[in-house]
């Protein structure tokens, strides 16, 4: 009896921004008379960071620093239309309707500084420090609070902008299945290693080595957690958790975090984690939205380890103890095999 | 930037498209703390449930021990005596007890009940929901609700729901199966010519892959607490990861404009796709309408794992046909999604999955059938990477199958087929802005894996589109799995007939005639006066003026 290493590799692409219900997304963005910026939104912050992301682009497009934004969702009486946040559609289809929203709070904005400085809008830039200056004249400048101030009490307008981001509904063809179901895609690709006990049939995953590319990494730190968090999840996928362990049976089904089984911390493999970053042409900024797609790699990568490992297919998810010793018995006992 | 914590590592690999980007923003790109992160580590973000209200009832389902069963009588009387029972909803309260979640998409017939009345096709289908005093009393009440069943026969495999004589399911879909575009029993998918290029391959590999049921397992169970607000609305705090689409099906199945809901959210405790549902928010708000008080709906962790709907199991066949040196020149999938009872949004996952297919490589000639298929089991429904985690865990399973069967090194083989800029795809458009190979290769460099040079040299942005670029001659279509008596012009709208229609008149609209809120027994709540004004229809509303509003 004995621990078999093996090694699994596994690749794959995932779509961003599914776009067969053509699902816009809806931004609002105002400025108080002190020049801070309230976002609006209906987006759902389901813990991947849907604020602090829409924030960043938002302090971006406005070209205030991001201390100066703040973003507020979800009240359905004062976000607008969003159905929400799924099918990694949230940083792309709401980013762009932010970036929307907040370039024509931006043109206003400069429109009242312009008229404070006593020159066309069209020469003024911002430094995303809170001031906004002649181009190639940082000296003739104005504060954006003083220009929110002026805004608001000597010129009357409202430093506001609405945005949406709609793809147009893609039909689909009944005959080929011919369609536009998104316009972009992540990548990953996912080495990982496994030990295999052929006594117990218990499989460790003990090291990952990955590499995502996920467009512009908007938020270095989110898209980390989200490729670890993800990764854990893929690794729970392979080889502990389901709801049915005998599916299509529906006995033994767990009711408690006792009996459905996760990885807890001391089974944690150590990831190592390279993010690449092609822009998307129609993604904020070029993002394209890590959430979904990160957990996809490890189950295959880990079903292949194993028959690197001892020499057996688990075609049929989670890969149990059981399911790896009824395999090896049926084998006749590991037989490795050390591909890669 | 790179660092290492805990054994591991995080880098950016900045040298790669480094021309297609601008490094130099001001707030973009920088790892700035979340927003919301104070409240989230002292614990005062509020969440659905952090807005309790005095008086607050709570809702309890009455669910079917049986896969499938019709209901003969459902009997209250000995539970409406229970300590703190308020008040025990049924199906002909819900204004319009049926619904399918992608309606507000246009996709799909109605085919799910919010409270069932005639018949269960799973076990934990709701039949009742009792509301209570406290959660413990409406448990106990729920224990002595009587209902009568006649138990039917059964089916919980996917590929024995679709033979002939199988246990009906869903009586609007013909032998199970979900009908697409008004025309097939699945969804197509043909590329060029399968058959032809399997008889001119040197190695057919076919592999038969299983993904499990999976719970989402958020730490905050699905829930919704709901109240009526002055000025004839309610309020509904809750954990959706849809706004809308839970307010939109709320307006719906309660037959309510949206300006009389005001729905809060935006801060869950973790959602994966099962927050999506809309089930919580209705029976919520159908509870304070018919009491005049805030009721509260929400799973507990057994709920939460057992009838909340999971990621649904998907069966996949595929066959490859390959050469000799690793190319892939036919890919075929079957592919069987189980949806459960109802459709949820598992039709919709398969055209995300069609269009997918066949993974990211560049392959000549490409043929699914993919079928969404009715079983006795819990509803299926959206979890992370939905439509495509249980194909990509097939595709590349299968694809280390081809490596041994070739004798190539599993990544080399990745490389050689991926898709490249500028290359077909079976959906029919161009590939662009591909990284697959790059990725490959950064991993193969970590693990000290050596590809063979051509391979290692390779890159997304060249050697693609030319010859690659070009539709296939001829593509083999074909009419298999016709269906008739359902209407062309969308997914899968049935002509004639409207079965959604005969729900209604149970309960009269309360726009026109608003339900008496029963008294408590505390005496708590006040009844909503009815409306005065005359129904307004037209788009969502944007005031802020709500002094219900809690944060």
């Amino acid at each position: 009896m004995a621990l078999h290493t093996g090694r699994g590799f596994a690749a794959i692409n995932y779509p961003i921004g599914m776009n067969l219900g053509g699902d816009p997304s809806q931004a609002l963005v105002h400025a108080n008379p002190d020049g801070k910026f309230t976002v609006a939104l209906s987006a759902i912050d389901l813990g991947q960071g849907m604020k602090s992301v829409t924030r960043q682009i938002a302090a971006e497009t406005l070209g205030v620093p991001v201390e100066d934004v703040y973003v507020d969702t979800a009240d359905s009486d004062t976000g607008p239309h969003d159905m929400g946040s799924f099918a990694s559609r949230g940083t792309h289809r709401m980013g762009n309707a932010v970036i929307m929203a907040a370039k024509e709070a931006r043109s206003v904005m400069l429109d009242a500084a312009a008229e404070e400085l006593e020159v066309d809008p069209a020469d003024l830039v911002t430094d995303g420090r809170g001031n906004i200056h002649v181009k190639g004249a940082p000296s003739r400048s104005i504060t954006t609070m003083a220009a929110a101030q002026a805004a608001q009490f000597k010129q009357g307008r409202t430093i506001a902008g609405r945005g949406i981001f709609l793809i147009p509904l893609s039909e689909v063809d009944p005959d080929t299945g011919e369609m536009t179901p998104v316009s972009t895609f992540a990548h990953a690709a996912m080495l990982v290693t496994v030990e295999v006990d052929d006594e117990t049939g218990e499989v460790t995953v003990t090291d990952m080595q990955s590499a995502y590319e996920v467009g512009r990494a908007l938020n270095p730190r989110l898209v980390e957690q989200q490729l670890r968090g993800g990764a854990w999840m893929g690794m729970s996928h392979a080889a502990w958790e389901t709801t049915e362990p005998y599916y299509p049976a529906r006995d033994h089904g767990p009711v408690d975090f006792n009996s459905y089984i996760m990885p807890g911390p001391g089974d944690l493999a150590p990831h190592h984690i390279s993010v690449l970053e092609r822009p998307a042409a129609d993604g904020p900024y070029g993002g394209k939205g890590p959430g979904e797609m990160c957990a996809n790699p490890v189950l295959p990568a880990v079903v292949n380890a194993v028959f690197d490992a001892v020499g057996v297919r688990i075609d049929e998810l989670p890969v149990t103890p059981e399911k790896v010793l009824r395999a090896l018995q049926a084998q006749g006992g590991a037989k490795p095999r050390r591909r890669l | 930037m790179t660092d290492m914590v805990g054994g591991n590592m995080f880098e950016m690999r900045k040298e790669f498209f480094r021309d297609e980007r601008d490094d130099n923003l001001n707030e973009v790109g920088k790892p700035t703390r979340r927003q919301d992160i104070p409240g989230h580590v002292t614990g005062r973000s509020p969440f659905f449930d952090d807005h309790l209200f005095d008086g607050l009832l709570h809702m309890r389902c009455v669910r079917s021990p049986h896969h499938h069963a019709r209901l003969r009588r459902i009997d209250t009387a000995e539970a409406e005596k229970m300590p703190g029972v308020v008040r025990i909803l049924q199906g002909r309260d819900v204004p319009r007890n049926l619904n399918t979640l992608l309606s507000l998409l246009d996709f799909g017939i109605d085919d799910e009940p919010l409270l069932s009345d005639t018949k269960v096709a799973y076990k934990g289908e709701p039949v009742a929901a009792v509301i209570a005093q406290t959660e413990a009393q409406a448990r106990a009440a729920v224990q002595k609700v009587r209902v009568e069943w006649d138990p039917l026969p059964h089916v919980l495999d996917v590929e024995e729901a679709i033979k002939p004589g199988a246990p009906v399911v869903l009586d609007i879909y013909p032998n199970n199966k979900f009908v697409y575009h008004g025309k097939y029993d699945h969804q197509k998918l043909r590329f060029g010519d399968v058959e032809a290029a399997f008889r001119g391959a040197d190695h057919i590999v076919e592999g038969r892959y299983q993904m499990s049921p999976i719970e989402q397992a958020p730490i905050e169970t699905c829930g919704a607490i709901a109240a009526p607000e002055q000025n004839d609305r309610y309020v509904c705090y809750t954990s959706t990861q849809g706004l809308f689409f839970s307010l939109g099906t709320a307006s719906k199945v309660l037959t309510m404009p949206s300006s009389r809901l005001h729905f809060i959210g935006g801060t869950v405790g973790g959602g994966f796709g099962g927050k999506v549902d809309s089930i919580h928010e209705p029976l919520a708000i159908l509870g304070a309408m018919l009491t005049g008080r805030a009721v509260k709906y929400a799973w507990d962790r057994e709920e939460e794992m057992q009838v909340g709907a999971p990621r649904g199991a998907e069966r996949w066949y595929l066959k490859d046909g390959v050469m000799r040196d690793g190319r892939i020149v036919a890919r075929k999938f079957t592919g069987y999604f189980d949806s459960g009872a109802y459709t949820r949004l598992s039709s919709y996952a398969i055209i995300k999955g069609v269009g997918h297919l066949p993974g990211p490589y560049t392959i000549p000639n490409v043929y699914a059938d993919v079928y969404c298929v009715y079983t006795n089991r819990t509803p299926a429904t959206a979890m992370r990477g939905f439509g495509i985690t249980a194909v990509d865990f097939a595709i590349e399973t299968h694809m280390d199958k081809v490596a041994d069967v070739v004798g190539m090194n599993p990544i080399d083989l990745r490389i050689l087929n991926a898709y490249r800029d500028g290359d077909m795809k079976a959906h029919r458009r161009i590939a662009k802005n591909c990284a697959l190979i790059e990725c490959a290769q950064v991993v193969a460099q970590k693990a000290g894996v050596t590809l063979s040079p051509a391979l290692a040299a390779a890159a997304s942005t060249r050697d693609g589109g030319g010859a690659r670029a070009a539709l296939p001659a001829f593509t083999a279509t074909d009419e298999g799995g016709r269906v008739s008596g359902f209407k062309s012009t969308n997914y899968a709208k049935k002509g004639g007939r409207q079965p959604d229609m005969p729900g209604v008149p149970a309960y009269q609209s309360p726009r026109t005639a608003p339900p008496t809120p029963n008294p408590s027994p505390q005496g708590g709540g006040e009844p909503t006066p009815p409306p005065a004004t005359p129904v307004r229809t037209g788009a969502m509303r944007f005031s802020s003026l709500s002094g219900f509003r809690r944060r």
